[in-house]
């Protein structure tokens, strides 16, 4: 075949009656095998005219789009990929409903779009074996034409279609090319109905099918189309046996034990009977259509995959694939949230400047703007994970990821498609929980997103920080290799992962039992990933969680802002923030000198002699700068007493009993009560009640200092190295982020499990920091 | 014997896949029927999961899967 690609081929005439229902919108199915390249095509085929819901009930995410072609409005119903038609799970069975025009959110459908990969046209003809016996209008799309070639496969299109009955299109989707011979397809076939396809199944299935069918009606259930019927006999405890043995207690599961005693004793096995006849009609249909090379050529797939799944190279390979992902992230990432950080602060100053002190400057900017700056904050994370995620994905190597670390993942009772989500919340959990969506299972994918926000991500850093900084002591080993801070440090970020094993096992034999579902996994193709589709995803993503998450974070950070800005009158607050500005304003020389001389001690550290003379230099600066000093002080009193006076103020001294176990006191409680919108709120809350001001960061020596003679109303002091271990192991296991919680609602479709995670984490961090104390408190103490 | 006991390089005609359940079903979707030619490509670094080729494509399967898959080496 030296044509690049082959023209369509109408297999019905046109009937010229379909005419009439010009103006009416068909409604198609898109399926197709993982890894045909399905969401490629949708993509192409559609471009922005999409939009992503959910099914009810169901993680399974709804897509639909639109097209306009030969003045024809088509809407494309893109399914989840899929191997077969046979729904073992609730999940797989929205698709079967879809096609039967069961889903009453979709509505019936007109047509079929059929995907499958020219490459491996085989195993591709499974499903469009299945997808033929729905009766419904169908094309069969042949993506990756090009590959099929270069692999020296020829397909004689014309007779595929004259033996199928339906048209046949050759396609190339990351390419872009034969799209509109895909289109005229769609909007030909669904205009008119098609004859119906032999039957595969022996006359002894086909009489039980219809006994079966009868039998049903009888037990006073309404009768079921006749493909479900089919797939009743033939799924061994498929997700249909389950739902209507449970509606029927009485008599359906004998009957249908008995009608599956019958076939096997007439020589048709149950279940394999149906791969038989399935795939024994693959291998007609396709002699003398399709020819491949005796000996495969070996292409550089072949060569790259020895590598890559090499025993010791393929592991090197990985870890530095990871490593870089994450060193990128850091160092392309981190940056860019400090812009959008300082970026908030500053819009911040400016709508400050504008406005008069009161609620509304107060609402908008700690409680709008410090909200929206948070939502904003996460974005370069998610957008660069997912650039990367979705860059594996599309180049054919997130396979062998799973592949490569399934045997580890099955430990704690997992598969290797756990491994990227999880590793990839060590960043943020956000984008690792989206990341799930590539696992089938739904049992791993729930157990692999509960555990998800238990890595450490990178909000969790600061009150690491700050707490190893603040108590324990710089010791250091091995000539200043390893230190002490160092190895707190190292120590909790993998906490959280550590305890995440126990619990994921916990998990998956209480919540989700079952067997373990099997890890038959396809290792596609390599190939260059399209810019065009990773971009797209990279969009999708982001955008569905600025959208959906965003507007309820900005809701919490809102009331948050609340409960910590009333009842109090903040009269005295703003006079004397007003007399502060005019202080700046008068102070600016000396405040200006102040931080270049602090910035130039940092520099000069290490020369005793220039420190002293810049330190003098300071101290006059700090007499000259008195005024100031004594109202920020007074401020700063004022400040702490409405915190203490406000509705959350209140409310940490009423849960005090409740965290005194855990070591803290009062302040300590409203700081962690604060924080659960956004964790890393809890170092600027701690500055507020320590009578610093909010603007501290976890580098701060004066937080520090502060924290450390911070007394209980006895003298004693509130921290040690006991409370520090209780507050960071609290932090570690909470579910201290509104913005998890909404992405595992939106992906599990279900507010249950966003408000289990949440009880689950926060009784694991309250349980957790109890011990961390009583036992720290054993050995320091 | 079983698939599992397959070394790297080798090809071998599927006799059976054992069993009724979704794994053997699942098995049976994704072709390894009866008759089927598949070989063994290779281990996963850690010993576990065993990549296959079977219809011209590639499938990763674990021990456990595989042993369900009776095999016939002779004759081929």
């Amino acid at each position: 075949m030296n044509k690049p690609v082959p023209p369509v081929v109408p297999a019905a005439s046109h009937h010229a009656g379909a005419d009439t229902n010009v103006q009416k919108e068909r409604t198609v199915a898109v399926i197709g095998n993982p890894n045909t390249g399905k969401s490629t095509l949708f993509t192409a085929l559609t471009g922005v005219h999409s939009r992503i819901g959910n099914y009810p009930g169901v993680t399974v995410e709804k897509k639909l789009g639109w097209f306009h072609h030969e003045g024809r409005q088509i809407r494309l119903v893109d399914l989840p990929g899929t191997y077969s038609l046979s729904p073992r799970t609730i999940d797989e069975m929205v698709s079967v409903d879809v096609l039967l025009g069961r889903q009453r959110e979709v509505g019936s459908i007109d047509a079929v779009v059929c995907i499958a990969d020219a490459s491996n046209l085989e195993r591709n003809l499974y499903l469009v074996s299945q997808v033929l016996d729905l009766g419904l209008p169908t094309v069969l799309v042949l993506n990756m034409w090009d590959v099929a070639q270069s692999r020296e496969i020829k397909i004689d299109i014309v007779e595929l279609s004259r033996r199928l009955g339906i048209p046949v299109v050759a396609c190339e989707a990351h390419r872009r090319k034969q799209l509109d011979d895909v289109r005229s397809a769609i909007v030909q076939v669904s205009q008119i109905p098609r004859a119906p396809t032999p039957d595969l199944f022996p006359s002894v299935f086909r009489e039980e099918s219809t006994r079966l069918r009868a039998e049903i009606v009888q037990l006073g259930h309404p009768e079921l189309p006749g493909y479900l019927v089919e797939r009743l006999l033939l799924d061994v405890g498929g997700q249909l046996e389950i739902e209507l043995t449970k509606q029927h207690p009485d008599g359906l599961s004998t009957r249908l034990t008995e009608a599956r005693e019958r076939l096997n004793s007439a020589g048709c096995r149950i279940p394999s009977i149906e791969a038989k006849v399935r795939y024994g009609w693959v291998r007609q249909l396709l002699s003398g259509v399709m020819t491949t090379p005796r000996v495969r050529p070996v292409t550089w797939t072949d060569t790259l995959d020895r590598w890559l799944t090499h025993k010791v190279w393929g592991l090197v390979v990985f870890s530095v694939i990871m490593f870089l992902v994450f060193q990128c992230i850091s160092t392309i990432a981190e940056p860019l949230m400090k812009v959008f950080e300082t970026g908030q602060k500053e819009v911040g100053q400016a709508v400050g400047s504008l406005l008069p002190f009161g609620p509304l400057r107060s609402l908008l900017v700690d409680g709008v703007i410090a909200g929206v700056g948070g939502i904003l904050v996460f974005l370069p994370q998610i957008c660069f994970l997912f650039l990367f995620i979705a860059l594996l994905e599309d180049c054919g190597y997130m396979a062998r990821a799973a592949f490569l670390m399934d045997k580890l993942m099955t430990k704690v009772g997992l598969s290797g498609k756990s491994f990227v989500p999880l590793m990839s919340s060590f960043a943020c959990a956000i984008p690792g929980i989206m990341a799930t969506r590539t696992i089938e299972s739904r049992r791993d994918r729930m157990v692999t997103i509960l555990i998800a926000p238990l890595m450490s991500c990178s909000a969790r850093a600061p009150v690491y920080w700050l707490m190893v900084a603040a108590f324990f002591p710089p010791i250091s080993w091995a000539g200043g290799w390893l230190t002490l801070h160092g190895l707190m440090l190292f120590i909790m970020t993998f906490f959280g992962a550590f305890v995440a094993v126990p619990l994921a096992w916990l998990f998956k034999k209480t919540l989700f039992k079952g067997e373990t579902p099997p890890f038959v996994m396809e290792l596609p193709l390599y190939k260059w990933p399209s810019p065009r589709i990773v971009l797209h995803r990279v969009y999708d993503r982001a955008s569905s969680f600025v959208v959906r998450a965003g507007t309820l974070i900005l809701a919490t950070s809102i009331l948050i802002w609340f409960a910590s800005y009333f009842p109090g009158s903040h009269a005295t607050e703003e006079r004397i923030q007003t007399k502060i500005q005019q202080a700046e304003t008068l102070f600016a020389p000396q405040l200006k000198q102040q931080a270049e001389l602090t910035r130039q001690r940092e520099e000069q550290a290490e020369a005793a002699e220039q420190v002293a003379k810049i330190d003098e230099q300071l101290k006059e600066l700090d007499v000259q700068l008195t005024p100031l000093t004594f109202l920020l002080d007074e401020r700063n009193k004022i400040s702490e007493k409405l915190l203490t006076g406000s509705y959350l103020g209140q409310l940490g001294q009423l849960i005090e009993p409740a965290v005194k176990p855990l070591g803290w006191d009062w302040r300590i409680g409203v700081g962690v009560i604060a924080s659960f919108p956004a964790r890393e709120v809890i170092v600027a809350t701690l500055g507020t009640i320590y009578s610093l001001g909010g603007d501290v960061d976890e580098h701060s020596s004066g937080l520090q200092s502060a924290l450390r003679s911070a007394t209980w109303p006895d003298g004693r002091p509130v921290y040690s190295i006991p409370v520090a271990m209780s507050i960071m192991v609290f932090f570690a296991l909470c579910a201290q982020c509104a913005s998890t919680l909404m992405v595992i609602r939106r992906e599990t479709n279900h507010w249950g499990w966003a408000a289990f995670t949440f009880t689950y984490m926060t009784a694991l961090a309250y349980v957790g920091a109890w011990l961390a104390f009583q036992i720290t408190s054993l050995i320091v103490g | 014997m079983t698939l599992d006991e397959l070394r790297v390089g080798q090809q071998a005609r599927i006799v059976e896949v054992q069993g009724s359940d979704g794994i053997a079903i699942r098995l049976m979707e994704m072709g390894l029927t009866d008759g089927e030619e598949i070989s063994l490509i290779g281990f996963a670094p850690l010993g576990d999961p065993i990549e296959f080729e079977i219809r011209g494509y590639r499938l990763s399967l674990r021990k456990t899967e595989a042993m369900r898959v009776t095999i016939d080496c002779a004759g081929t």
